[in-house]
């Protein structure tokens, strides 16, 4: 008997306004895989991944996780509390230390002391490569890189069973790129986790994901191995992953 | 060419406008007010915002109640002075200071020092996605980013003017001895025998409203704020306004009914 998806997705439909940037999404990952969504700026990528996690609420469609439907109310806020967040920017909070951005889920869901929390915060940061005498520091002393590191290690901290991941390479440099992405392989081995990554970084696509998804006006237009992405046999997809001017996207653009 | 029905719309639009948006105010402010009454509480949350709404307000809400308090006892001098009722100064100036520009005069420095700031600061976590990121940490954002702020203004302002009242009552004594040449004894019996303590107690009550106004305003629409550095400074001007606005006619209705005999 197949396994059930750890995420079920379900025609999920968001607009604002006249825009309409989901469009019946349907997406299933599977417990202990990595899936990376493709897809342009604007396409829905952030949107996708807010409605899972409640921040924003979808028109219609529904998300599963484990089985359970999720909407409003307590079953809902505890699925989700298993969910740890990388963000595209970090969204460090500014007012507070490093060691307290990373234990911040753990007192904030009393499963731990200040003290203790500050002491695994250590513990998170060093695991990303961070020493914990960074904990001291406030985010506004840390470099971009550092910076995607502590997000990384907030996310971690209270050892999540789902990791998303927004862009997580955007606005680094190659290398520290590459490092990202190898902690984030690491971590989610580490943990067991299932992990969604949205990315239009195709190397970053390639190291993080098992699986690939294209989302393309709101529509899952493509799905795959990642391993397959650069030769996928769909004339958007490849000309999206090695970057053509020319091909069907930018012609439907130009209608 | 435009269709006369059109001024109509457009006279209707703004009015479904205002009204969504009073609605969208009083919602936020009752969401955070709730909050007040159900765990988990986040004290130094409050306690920072009310440090930073309280303390560090103090030295420019003492410097303008002092001055006001000064100019208010030259001014009631030059005019009374035309009656013959210099006698009345003392009075004037602590019911003026007490009922009136103790509160009013916090609340605008206030909303001017802190409603912009935390406008601003909420604004800016809402577009870094900060806001977002507490909630992935099961942490919500109106529990720990605005009923702390709320709880802060409420309870600051009356103590602050309450410092602005004793400031602003010295204020007017100082002018009234050194340069109008009052007797000092009898213009501070005056002074008292004037004051009741509903008179207080009535400043003090506007002072918690103005504290409330300032901190609804701010994280009302720093909470609300899109588009970046514009957004957020949109927010931060649109705060200031607003509360200071609300604090007038608020002052207007809150007069009408405490005093209005």
């Amino acid at each position: 008997m197949p396994a059930e998806p750890k995420i079920q997705v379900r025609g999920l439909c968001k607009r604002f306004g006249d825009k309409v940037v989901l469009d019946g999404v349907d997406l299933d990952v599977m417990p202990g895989t990595s899936v990376v969504i493709i897809g342009g700026s604007g396409s829905g990528k952030s949107v996708l991944l807010k409605c899972i996690l409640g921040l924003i609420e979808p028109d219609a469609g529904t998300i599963a996780i484990d089985g359970v439907v999720l909407a409003r109310g307590p079953a809902a806020q505890a699925a989700r509390s298993r969910i740890g967040m990388l963000f595209q920017g970090g969204a460090l909070f500014d007012s507070l230390p490093v060691w307290e951005n990373v234990a911040f889920g753990l007192i904030a869901q009393r499963k731990a002391t200040r003290a203790a929390a500050r002491d695994r915060a250590g513990e998170v940061l060093q695991q990303v490569g961070l020493d914990p005498s960074v904990g001291d520091l406030s985010p506004a002393e840390l470099s971009g890189g550092m910076q995607k590191r502590v997000g990384l290690a907030r996310a971690i901290a209270s050892q999540p069973d789902i990791l998303f991941f927004d862009e997580p390479t955007t606005g680094l440099d190659p290398i520290m790129g590459a490092v990202i992405d190898g902690l984030i392989v690491d971590c989610v081995k580490r943990l067991g986790s299932t992990a969604v990554a949205i990315t239009h970084d195709m190397a970053s696509a390639t190291r993080i994901g098992d699986r690939a998804a294209m989302l393309f006006r709101g529509k899952l237009i493509w799905q795959g191995a990642a391993a397959a992405l650069m030769e996928s046999g769909n004339a958007m997809v490849e000309q999206f992953t090695h970057g053509r001017r020319d091909g069907p996207i930018q012609m439907e653009l130009r209608r | 060419m435009m269709h006369p029905l059109d001024a109509v719309a457009a006279v209707g639009r703004g009015t479904l406008g205002a009204v969504r948006g009073t609605g969208a105010v009083a919602r936020f402010g009752v969401a955070g007010l709730s909050h007040l009454a159900r765990p988990p509480f986040y004290g130094r949350m409050a306690w920072h915002a009310f440090v930073e709404f309280g303390f560090f307000s103090l030295p420019v809400v003492a410097m303008t109640a002092v001055f006001s308090g000064m100019v208010i006892a030259l001014q009631s001098y030059t005019g009374f002075a035309r009656f013959n009722a210099e006698s009345a100064i003392a009075g004037v100036v602590a019911l003026s200071v007490v009922r009136e520009l103790g509160p009013v005069l916090a609340g605008l420095m206030v909303a001017g020092r802190v409603g912009a700031a935390m406008a601003a600061e909420i604004g800016t976590m809402r577009v870094t996605d900060q806001i977002d990121a507490l909630g992935t940490l099961s942490t919500n954002p109106v529990k720990y980013l605005i009923t702390p702020r709320l709880l802060a203004g409420i309870v600051a302002l009356p103590l602050l003017v309450v410092v602005a009242d004793v400031l602003g009552v010295m204020g007017g004594f100082i002018v009234a001895t050194f340069k109008l040449g009052f007797n000092p004894h009898s213009y501070l019996v005056t002074t008292l025998d004037t004051l009741t303590s509903d008179d207080i107690v009535a400043g003090l009550a506007k002072a918690g409203v103005f504290g409330f106004l300032v901190a609804l305003m701010g994280c009302y629409h720093g909470y609300n704020s899109r588009g970046g550095a514009q957004g957020v400074g949109a927010a931060t001007t649109s705060a200031v306004v607003s509360a200071s606005i609300l604090i007038l006619a608020f002052d207007y209705v809150l007069t009408e009914l405490f005093f209005a005999r």
